[in-house]
This record gives structure tokens, sequence and C-alpha cells, in this order.
């Protein structure tokens, strides 16, 4: 277990047998009681394909069911059942050339960082550029990989902007994401080969309709709802 | 394979799930999550249509007017999405596909609708038939809003939820089964959430 910020955690495991995955897809979690009562949900997998464990970064959710397990309760050592890898659209492979843009808020920023890691550990120098919605900065998950992978010169670039407090002297944005800001940030149209945004529905709903409204084509687009319920 | 038993795990129950109606591995949920592969499509009325294309003897098209004229019938039902949430007594306005279908001469035994932004899914034709599907156009009495799928989405309840289709533009009929956007993607051809069917190989 691996704490990244006040409330998300970071489970890795060992898996037997582990065929590998794409970057941005999921694995479906499953919890079983002892009286046989099961709950399951589905996580994005947060590392790359070589990666030597297989990572799950996971918020919790105050009223969730299996993601405070996951964070307060499960252990080293301790075994849980997962199914995996699933979903085969919104995923990245980089050696797709063309430039590339990843928007993600809050938790939404978990696939997204398999496919910047997966990006990095190919040496693909596929001009890519993360944009990330948090709350806080200390609300930032990846926080000082995402610094070392924006400070290597292959190509990576983060942006963040904090929605609802900003530290001393931060001369990033500091509104939530919209048309203007994503003009600012996002490849021209004729650069931009792929997107991907994933974050709350509200959020993943405006950044694809400003994007859409910007003149990229909607086939370029592709999203993933992220939160307490959609997934 | 016996399941792990996850030390410590309790769950949080509910135990106002009525007997018999939630599918095995899903949870309820009060809320109406949305899930889709990309942005909203944003189609004006005056340029929607509905048409049943393929296997049929001539093209069969519906202007928005012409598919609100049509009768439709008040649906309430229990829907399941394969990312596991459950919500019951959901309400509905939709035109019967079998009232589409009415004077159609087909020999297709599947269809794929099809979808403004893209998006297919395959459903074997007698589960769009026999008052099992509908074209819905209003939910929970009000119009469709665009992130449920407005104007109008397909509404099959007892197939898992990506069956139901956003944005639906038509059906294609056709002699062989064929898989649409999630059935290419990792997702069960059929989809029956009591046979909890989500992914290939279930």
């Amino acid at each position: 277990m691996r704490p990244e910020t006040e409330r998300v955690k970071t489970v890795l495991l060992d898996v037997d047998g582990w065929q590998g995955h794409r970057a941005g897809q999921h694995v479906d979690v499953r919890l079983t009681a002892e009286d046989g009562y099961q709950a399951q949900r589905s996580y994005s997998i947060a590392s790359a394909a070589e990666d030597a464990r297989l990572e799950l970064t996971v918020e919790r959710l105050d009223d969730g069911e299996v993601s405070p397990y996951l964070t307060d309760e499960l252990r080293a050592g301790d075994a849980i059942e997962i199914r995996g890898p699933v979903g085969g659209y919104f995923v990245w492979d980089p050696t797709v050339e063309g430039s590339v843009l990843l928007v993600g808020g809050g938790s939404g920023i978990v696939p997204l960082m398999a496919m910047a890691r997966e990006r990095a550990s190919d040496g693909s120098r596929v001009p890519t550029r993360l944009l990330y919605s948090a709350r806080t900065w200390e609300d930032v998950i990846f926080r000082d990989e995402l610094e070392q992978l924006a400070a290597a010169p292959d190509g990576f670039e983060v942006v963040y902007t904090l929605t609802r407090s900003q530290p001393p002297g931060w001369d990033g944005y500091s509104r939530r994401v919209d048309r203007d800001l994503l003009a600012e940030v996002a490849p021209p149209t004729d650069e931009l080969a792929q997107a991907f945004v994933c974050g709350p529905t509200p959020f993943v709903e405006a950044v694809a309709e400003a994007l859409v409204g910007l003149g990229h084509e909607p086939q370029r687009i592709k999203t993933e709802r992220f939160g307490p319920t959609g997934g | 394979m016996p399941p792990i038993i996850s030390r410590g795990f309790r769950g949080r129950r509910r135990d106002d799930a009525p007997e018999g109606r939630v599918p095995p591995g899903q949870y309820l949920t009060d809320d109406f999550p949305v899930l889709s592969a990309g942005p909203t499509p944003q189609t004006p009325l005056e340029n929607w249509d509905f048409t049943l294309v393929g296997e049929v003897d001539e093209l069969y098209r519906w202007t928005w007017d012409e598919f609100r004229a049509l009768p439709s019938d008040s649906v309430t039902a229990d829907i399941h999405c394969v990312t596991k949430w459950s919500k019951l007594d959901t309400t509905w306005e939709g035109v019967s596909v079998d009232t589409l279908l009415a004077d159609v001469e087909t020999s297709a035994e599947y269809a794929l609708a099809f979808c403004d932004g893209g998006y297919t899914t395959n459903v074997p034709l007698e589960d769009l038939t026999g008052g099992k599907a509908w074209i819905a156009y209003a939910y929970g009495g009000e119009p469709l809003e665009p992130e449920h799928g407005g104007p109008a989405r397909l509404l099959v309840p007892h197939l898992y939820f990506w069956k139901s289709a956003k944005w639906v533009r038509g059906l294609r009929l056709i002699a062989t089964d064929e898989p649409g956007f999630w059935e290419s993607n990792g997702y069960h051809l059929y989809g029956d959430p009591w046979r909890e069917q989500r992914y290939w190989g279930d």
C-alpha cells in the first residue's frame, strides 16, 4: 500500500500470470464477506504494462463500499480477487503518431497516469500534454513523479489548474477547465491526434463539449467517467 | 475456485433491495450515472430522423415530428449497467420497436442500432420485439437529457444498459450477428445481466 494524498492510496498487487494490459484499461475488484456477501467495482490501472506490480490507485469515497476497504482495511500480504484487464477503447497506444492531450479531473488522472508511464517506459517522444485539474496542490496525485516526467526532455508536459486553493506564488491556472483554458492548452486541431478525458461526469461533459466546440474531431476524443457511481 | 474471503469486509448492504430484482454482482443506486465513450452529440431536432435500413423491403424513415406522432408507451423498468449499478423502477416514455417494425418485411434475425457519434450495438431482433424494447424520448416525465441519450435512446432494459444505445438514429436489420462498439471492445455479445454476461468469455 502506498499513500498518495490524504484520500488516495495505491494498492500494489503481485498477480500470478498477469498477461499485461494496455494503458487506460481497468480491472474489476471483488470483495467477499465471511457470509458470502459480495461487492465489486471497477478501478483503473495506474501502472504501465512493464511495471513489476499491478497498481490500482484508489480514492476513498466516504459513502463507498469497496474503496474504503481498499484504502483503510487492506494490508500488505492480503489477497484480493481481481478480474481483467477490461476495456478496449479508452486505451492509448504510444506508438501512434500525432499530438496527444490528456485531461484529468481529480482521481480521473489514474488511467492517464498509466498512459504517461507507458509512454515513458516505451521511450516514446509523441508530443503529449497533460492538463490536470485538482482542488488543491495537496490533492494532486503522483505529484513528484509527474514533475520528473515533465522534466525529461522527451515532449511530455504537465499543466495544472487548482480550482479551490493555490499555494503561495502559484502561477498556474486556478479555475475550472473551460473552453478558453483548453484553447490555450490543447494542441491546434490539425495536430491533435488523440484526446483522453477522464474525471467526474460534469467535468468530462464540459471538457469534451469544449474540445468539440474548438473544432476537434469528436472521434478523436475518448472519454471515461469516473466517480462514486459511474464506474 | 471458491471466492477469496476479504478479511474484515462487511460491505454496505442495502436491506431495501427487493428480492429477485438485483442481478448478481450489481448494487443499487438512486443516482443516474452517465457513461459514454466520447463527447455528447448535439443534433438539432430538425436534422434528426430515425431509419430502418439493411434487410428491409424498403427504407423506413421518420422525422422527429413523425416519430413523436407515433403511439407511445409508458414504461417502468429496472436497469442494470455493466459497471455494476442497478436502478429500480425507472420511468420512460417511448415508441415500442414493435410499432416501428409493424409494416416491415424482413428475414433478419439481428439488429445493429446506430447512433449519432458513431456508436453501435447489436441485439437479436427477438430481444427488440414482443414488448421488450422502445425508442425512448422521455425519462422521469421530462424530455431525455442529452447526456442520458437525448433526444432519443434505445431502451432494452432486460439486457445490460450499454445495449440501450444513446442518441440512437436507427436500426440496421442484419441476417447474422455482428459485434457493435463495446462488443468489439471486450464486452459480451449478448449481455444478459442475470447470467452476468459482462465481458468476452462470460
